[in-house]
């Protein structure tokens, strides 16, 4: 146990260890259906596209899964104190993830309408990086679960800021081009919501991040100030 | 325990804090040359129900034992230290310990009704602390007691059978209104559903959730559900000493010492 002793009921450990397993899993899972959508967004390639938004079933099959096993273990077990953090922190977290695979989802069910167009959008370049930030948060978040690390927890909520300021500055380029454009409105519009939704995966890693610190600390993260979003203040 | 946690306590509640109705400063208790208890210092108030945990051994029942003086009946056993009742040394030469055992009711494991009727079982303490002044008195305390035990509707039509004749259930609860009959201050409680049914356990707890308030509650329990279902303020006793005394919900989700946090995940031993 990466957490103090062995339980005196070893079938308890084994469950822990296969509700680990899973959120490793589910997340991993999450993380290649972000980064190949953004592939695939790049290379135009719709048939990796159509795979990625069919495998998300995979990941809802894992969240049910998780689900099933933290109520197994709730009513079996009555877990107390760091195991009860940590197999509620698991079920949020699960959530989380699913969350995260049906953005992935959504980008890749937008690649045939952004590649269909007769303009090239260069904004299209800037997105891979910003997908790259927002699955190393994701990545990060669930290693610093695996590991009950809080430190690096609240190293991944840091970063937040980083993704935040891309998408700012994706938007500010996009709303510029379509300006300059208006025939691309249709492309651009959907690149903005690809962008958006990375901005989105990474407050969901943030989140993450708060439940791991959270099972490993017994309490809450003082509410951090979050980086403005600049799409919402230019009302 | 430092005065600061128990400040720390004091803050966590929720209703205005009462002034505590037991206190309990440096207390050492002994059997013979073998120390059971280890410099413990604990208050036990109102409006609380606190439960004592711990592996056996570990001194909890002693410790509640000591809270009206029922380990002067062990031989070579020793108490050193103050516990105060509202501010009184129980210790004291002056104190009257059949008056305090009044006050500081106890109920025990099993369920030890006398051979008499229930009634009689009831009805005993008043009659000897010359509570009531005639038979309606009695009736009355008998009725009040039994109903409070959440007994009364059970056995009101048969308040002269046997107390022993009664479910196991019935007879803790029938226990329980003996404790209450004499008006007592504080109530013991020494793994009161360690030999009840879940059915029967869920009686008694709620009616130990019914009763808090009225009474300070203090209760043994080696089932840490129980604690966490029936307290609002849990106590860890390990080797004789008081490990950690906190907010029941605190205690259970997020233990400070890492010896309770090993005992309540199942990782003791």
């Amino acid at each position: 146990m990466a957490n103090g002793g062995e339980h005196t009921i070893k079938a308890f450990d084994d469950e822990i260890v296969e509700l680990r397993g899973l959120i490793s899993e589910m997340g991993g899972r999450a993380e290649a259906a972000v980064l190949g959508a953004m592939q695939a967004l790049i290379r135009q390639d719709q048939t990796a596209a159509s795979r990625i938004v069919a495998e998300d079933r995979k990941i809802d099959e894992l969240e049910a899964a998780i689900e099933r096993l933290v109520v197994q273990i709730i009513a079996l077990r009555a877990p107390m104190a760091d195991d009860l953090r940590e197999v509620v922190a698991a079920l949020k977290i699960a959530a989380v993830i699913e969350r995260i695979g049906d953005y992935a989802k959504n980008i890749a069910k937008r690649i045939p309408s952004i590649g269909s167009g007769r303009h090239k959008i260069e904004a299209v370049s800037m997105l891979p990086a910003m997908g790259q930030l927002a699955t190393e948060m994701v990545r990060d978040a669930l290693d610093a679960f695996a590991a009950r690390d809080w430190e690096e927890a609240i190293e991944v909520c840091d970063r937040d800021r980083a993704v935040d300021d891309f998408y700012n500055s994706v938007f500010r380029t996009l709303v510029t081009f379509m300006m300059e454009n208006p025939a691309t409105i249709g492309q651009a519009a959907h690149l903005l919501f690809v962008a958006k939704n990375l901005e989105r995966i990474g407050d969901h890693a943030t989140n993450v991040a708060e439940m791991v610190y959270y099972a490993a600390k017994g309490k809450h993260m003082a509410e951090r100030e979050r980086g403005d979003d600049f799409a919402a203040s230019t009302e | 325990m430092t005065d600061n946690s128990l400040n720390e306590i004091a803050a966590h509640q929720h209703a205005e804090p009462s002034a505590p109705k037991m206190t309990a400063r440096n207390v050492n208790v002994f059997y013979g040359a073998k120390q059971a208890i280890s410099n413990v210092s604990i208050d036990v108030d109102m409006d609380n129900v606190t439960a004592f945990i711990g592996p056996s051994g570990c001194g909890k029942s002693t410790f509640l034992r000591t809270l009206n003086r029922m380990n002067d009946t062990i031989s070579g056993a020793r108490v050193e230290g103050t516990i105060e009742l509202d501010g009184e040394n129980i210790y004291a030469p002056s104190m009257d310990v059949v008056q305090l055992r009044a006050r500081v009711g106890m109920v025990f494991q099993k369920p030890n009704p006398f051979p008499k009727s229930i009634f009689e079982n009831v009805a005993y303490g008043p009659r000897i602390h010359g509570l009531a002044a005639n038979k309606a008195d009695m009736d009355a305390i008998v009725e009040k007691s039994l109903r409070r035990a959440g007994l009364w509707d059970e056995v009101k039509d048969r308040l002269s059978d046997s107390g022993t004749a009664l479910s196991g259930g019935q007879q803790q609860r029938l226990c329980i209104a003996r404790a209450i009959a004499v008006d007592p201050e504080v109530i013991l409680m020494d793994e009161p559903c360690s030999a009840l049914d879940p059915i029967a356990t869920a009686k008694i707890e709620e009616l130990i959730h019914e009763l808090r308030g009225r009474y300070a509650i203090v209760i043994v329990t080696h089932n840490m559900q129980q604690a966490a279902r029936v307290s609002q303020r849990t106590a860890f006793f390990h080797l004789g000493n008081l490990i950690e005394y906190g907010v029941t919900s605190e205690i259970f989700t997020n233990p400070r010492e890492v010896r309770t946090k090993d005992y309540i995940t199942g990782r003791y031993g």
